[in-house]
C-alpha cells in the first residue's frame, strides 16, 4: 500500500510540467498559432524561476518571476511570428535554440545553489487519511494549480463567448478578421498565456521536482508537451488523460526495472510514449473519427487595412 | 565602390586580428564540450582541468572551448572550427565525438587530437580515459558495509561496456563485504535528465534499497537521498553540496594532471599518439574525501584505495564468475585483461537481473 501511494506521489509530479505547459501550448495552437519553443520558454522560466526563489527566499516570487519570464519569451515569438509575419516553426526553433542558451546565461550565478522546495500542503485529519490522504491533500501548490488551470482553459474554450472567437481565430481567421475581430490581438493574449503556462512549468522543475538549477534541466519536457497537445486532439480533457498517462508509465516502468522484471530497458523507456499515442489516437478515433486540428493551424495572418 | 571600400577594410580589420595573435606566438589548445560548462559534472570537470592548464602554463598558451556541442555531424563542423582558428592540439571530450574526430584528423595530419573515452586512434589522434572501476570497487564494499537492508540501488544511464563493468565492479567490492548483498538496477536511458534520475532514485528507495549508486550526471539522485535520510555516491564531481548528510563519497575526475602532460610534450615537440587509461595510480581520477560513515569504514575504504594504487589490489581479480555460474577467462594472468573490462557485456555471479537487450 505504502509503495502504490509513492508510486502516485511521483506520477504526479512527474506528469505536472507537462500537463502545465502542454495547456498553455493548447490554448495557443487553438487560437491558430503553433509555437515550436516550449522547452526554450520553460527552460528560461526555470532559471529566472530558480533565480528569484534563490536570491528572495520565496518559492511564490520564483514561480511569478519563472510566469513573467515565459510571457517575455512569448513576446519575441509574438514579435517575430504575429508582428513581423514570420515562419512560425523557424520562429519557434529559434526561440527553443535562443532560451536554451540565454538559461545558461541567466543561471551561471546561481548554478549549484539550493533552495527549500514548494512545501506540501498538510491538512491536519485530511493529509492522514491512509492512502487517499497524501495524494488528495498532500501535493505542493502547482499540481492543484495545473489541475485548476486546465479545468479554467476547458471552461473558456468551450462555456464563454471569448473561448469560442479564440477557437473561431484558430480556425478561420479570415472569417473572424471580416467579423470584426482583431485576430492578431487575440492571438498575441494566446500565445503570451501559451508563455506564462511554460514559464510556470519551467519554474516547477527548480522550485518543486528537482531544487537546483543546472542548465538543459527541462531535457526534452517541452517537446513532449508539445506533443502531448497534437495527441489529445486540443481538446483539454484528453490532455489530463495524456499528460497523467505519460507521467504514470515513465514512473511505473522505472519501478518495473526496479523489481527486474527482465524486459530490456531500452524497451520500457520508449513505452511512456507508446502508450500515450496509443491511448490518446484510440480516443481521438472512437469519439470524432479523425483529426481536430485547429484549421488555420500554422498560417500567417496579415490583415489587409 | 564605396562597398569596395568597406569591404577592403573589413578585410583589413580582420587581417589586424589574425596578425595580432600570430605575433603572440602560443601554442593555441582547444577543447570540445559535451554539456554547458555549469553542469557540475563530466563537462564541469573537463573545464576545471582546462583551468588548471591555463594557471600552470598560461604565459605559453592560449585555450579556447565550444561548449553544448552535440555529438554527431555538428561536432565535425565544430572541431573543423578550432583546427581554422590555429588550434594544433584538440580535446574533444566525449564519446560521440569519436568518429568526428578521427574524420578531422585525417584532414588536418599537422593538428594533433586528444580523444576522451573511445577506442579509434590514428598517427595524430590519441585517446584518454580513467578506470574508474577501481573507484566503483571500493565505493562497492562501502556500500555493502553501511547498507542495513543489503539492497543497494543502482541508476544507470545506458547499458555500454563502461557502465556495465562499473556495475560488476561495484558489486565484486560489496561481495567481499556481505556476500548476500543485492542490487536493483533502473536505466534511465540518457545521461543527463535531472528529473528522471530523481524519479528513478525515488523508485529504488520505494522499493526497499537504502543505497543509491549512480552513473549519470546530475546530481538529482543525490538530492533525493539526501531528504530521504538515506545515503548516496556521488558522480564525477563532488556532490556533497546537494547531499551534506548523504554522500558517501565520489569518483572524481582529474584531468588536470594529463592535459598539463600532453599540453608540455606538445610543446617540447615529443607529442606522440598514444592511449592513456590511467586509474588511481596516475591520478587520473579521485576519490571524494570519505564522508557520513564510521570510522571503520573509512578506514577499510582507505586501504582498499592504497591497495589498488599500490597494484597489490585488482578490482577484477580472477576467477570473476558470471552470473550464469561459469567462471572468465583469465586472460590478464591474476586478473582480466584490459580489454576484458572495456568489453564487458555480462553481469558478475550475485547480481539479479538481466542486461537489457542481451
Amino acid at each position: 500500500m505504502e509503495l502504490v501511494e509513492a508510486i502516485i506521489l511521483s506520477v504526479l509530479a512527474a506528469s505536472t510540467p507537462l500537463l502545465l505547459a502542454a495547456t498553455g501550448e493548447l490554448v495557443t495552437e487553438r487560437s491558430g498559432v503553433l509555437n515550436l519553443g516550449v522547452e526554450g520558454m520553460m527552460i528560461v522560466g526555470a532559471a529566472c524561476g530558480f533565480g528569484a526563489a534563490w536570491l528572495s527566499g520565496s518559492i511564490i516570487f520564483g514561480a511569478f518571476c519563472g510566469v513573467v519570464a515565459g510571457i517575455l519569451m512569448s513576446l519575441i515569438f509574438a514579435l517575430m511570428a504575429l508582428g513581423l509575419a514570420v515562419n512560425q516553426v523557424a520562429t519557434g526553433l529559434a526561440l527553443t535554440i535562443l532560451g536554451i542558451g540565454l538559461s545558461g546565461l541567466i543561471g551561471a550565478g546561481f548554478v549549484g545553489e539550493r533552495i527549500t522546495p514548494a512545501p506540501h500542503l498538510y491538512i491536519p485529519g485530511l493529509t492522514d487519511i491512509p492512502l487517499a490522504g497524501r495524494i488528495l491533500f498532500g501535493e505542493d501548490a502547482f499540481v492543484y494549480l495545473s489541475i485548476a488551470l486546465v479545468v479554467g482553459v476547458w471552461w473558456f474554450l468551450y462555456r464563454t463567448r471569448a473561448g469560442l472567437i479564440l477557437r473561431a481565430c484558430g480556425d478561420n481567421h479570415v472569417s473572424a478578421h471580416a467579423l470584426g475581430y482583431p485576430v492578431l490581438r487575440i492571438r498575441l493574449y494566446a500565445v503570451m498565456f501559451g508563455g506564462a503556462c511554460a514559464g510556470l512549468a519551467g519554474a516547477y522543475l527548480p522550485l518543486a521536482y528537482t531544487p537546483f538549477f543546472i542548465p538543459g534541466m527541462t531535457a526534452g519536457r517541452g517537446w513532449i508537451a508539445l506533443a502531448l497537445t497534437v495527441f489529445a486532439s486540443w481538446r483539454p480533457a484528453r490532455l489530463v488523460v495524456g499528460a497523467y498517462l505519460f507521467g504514470a508509465v515513465t514512473i511505473l516502468q522505472l519501478h518495473a526495472q526496479g523489481a527486474g522484471i527482465g524486459i530490456p530497458s531500452q524497451f520500457m523507456s520508449s513505452l511512456p510514449y507508446l502508450a500515450t499515442i496509443i491511448v490518446l489516437v484510440l480516443l481521438s478515433r472512437a469519439r470524432t473519427g479523425g483529426s481536430t486540428a485547429p484549421a488555420a493551424l500554422g498560417t500567417v495572418f496579415v490583415p489587409d487595412r | 565602390m564605396k562597398r569596395a571600400l568597406f569591404a577592403a577594410a573589413a578585410l583589413l580589420m580582420a587581417g589586424c586580428i589574425n596578425g595580432g595573435a600570430w605575433a603572440a606566438d602560443k601554442l593555441k589548445v582547444g577543447f570540445i564540450y559535451l554539456g554547458p560548462v555549469g553542469d557540475l559534472g563530466w563537462t564541469y570537470q573537463h573545464e576545471l582541468a582546462r583551468q588548471a592548464l591555463v594557471k600552470e602554463l598560461g604565459d605559453k598558451i592560449e585555450t579556447t572551448f565550444l561548449e553544448n556541442v552535440p555529438e554527431g555531424p555538428d561536432a565535425e563542423r565544430a572541431i573543423e572550427q578550432l583546427v581554422r582558428a590555429g588550434n594544433k592540439l584538440i580535446f574533444t571530450t566525449s564519446f560521440g565525438y569519436m568518429d568526428p574526430t578521427l574524420k578531422v584528423a585525417k584532414k588536418y595530419p599537422n593538428v594533433h587530437f586528444e580523444h576522451c573515452s573511445g577506442y579509434k586512434r590514428d598517427k595524430n589522434m590519441s585517446t584518454y580515459s580513467a578506470r574508474w572501476y577501481q573507484g566503483r570497487y571500493i565505493q562497492g564494499q562501502i556500500a555493502a558495509k553501511m547498507s542495513k537492508a543489503g539492497v543497494l540501488g543502482y541508476i544507470g544511464s545506458f547499458p555500454i561496456p563502461e557502465v556495465v563493468s562499473g556495475i560488476n565492479a561495484t558489486m565484486l567490492g560489496a561481495q567481499t563485504v556481505n556476500p548476500n548483498i543485492k542490487v536493483k538496477i533502473i536505466w534511465v536511458n540518457s545521461w543527463f535528465d535531472p528529473g528522471k534520475e530523481a524519479d528513478a532514485a525515488k523508485a529504488l528507495l520505494d522499493q526497499g534499497a537504502d543505497m543509491i549508486m549512480q552513473h549519470t550526471d546530475s546530481p538529482a539522485a543525490m538530492q533525493v537521498a539526501g531528504e530521504r535520510g538515506k545515503l548516496a555516491f556521488g558522480q564525477d564531481s563532488e556532490m556533497i553540496k546537494f547531499g551534506p548528510k548523504a554522500q558517501l563519497t565520489s569518483i572524481l575526475d582529474t584531468w588536470a594532471p594529463y592535459y598539463i602532460e600532453r599540453v608540455k610534450a606538445e610543446l617540447a615537440g615529443t607529442w606522440k599518439s598514444e592511449d592513456t587509461w590511467g586509474g588511481l595510480d596516475t591520478k587520473m581520477f579521485e576519490m571524494a574525501p570519505y564522508t557520513n560513515m564510521p570510522d571503520d569504514v573509512k578506514k577499510m575504504a582507505e586501504d582498499t584505495q592504497a591497495a589498488i594504487t599500490a597494484g597489490k589490489s585488482h578490482p577484477f581479480k580472477c576467477p570473476v564468475v558470471a552470473q550464469d555460474g561459469k567462471e572468465v577467462e583469465c586472460k590478464g594472468g591474476d586478473h582480466l585483461q584490459d580489454g576484458q573490462i572495456l568489453g564487458m557485456n555480462f553481469y558478475v555471479k550475485g547480481i539479479d537481473d538481466k542486461i537489457p537487450g542481451k
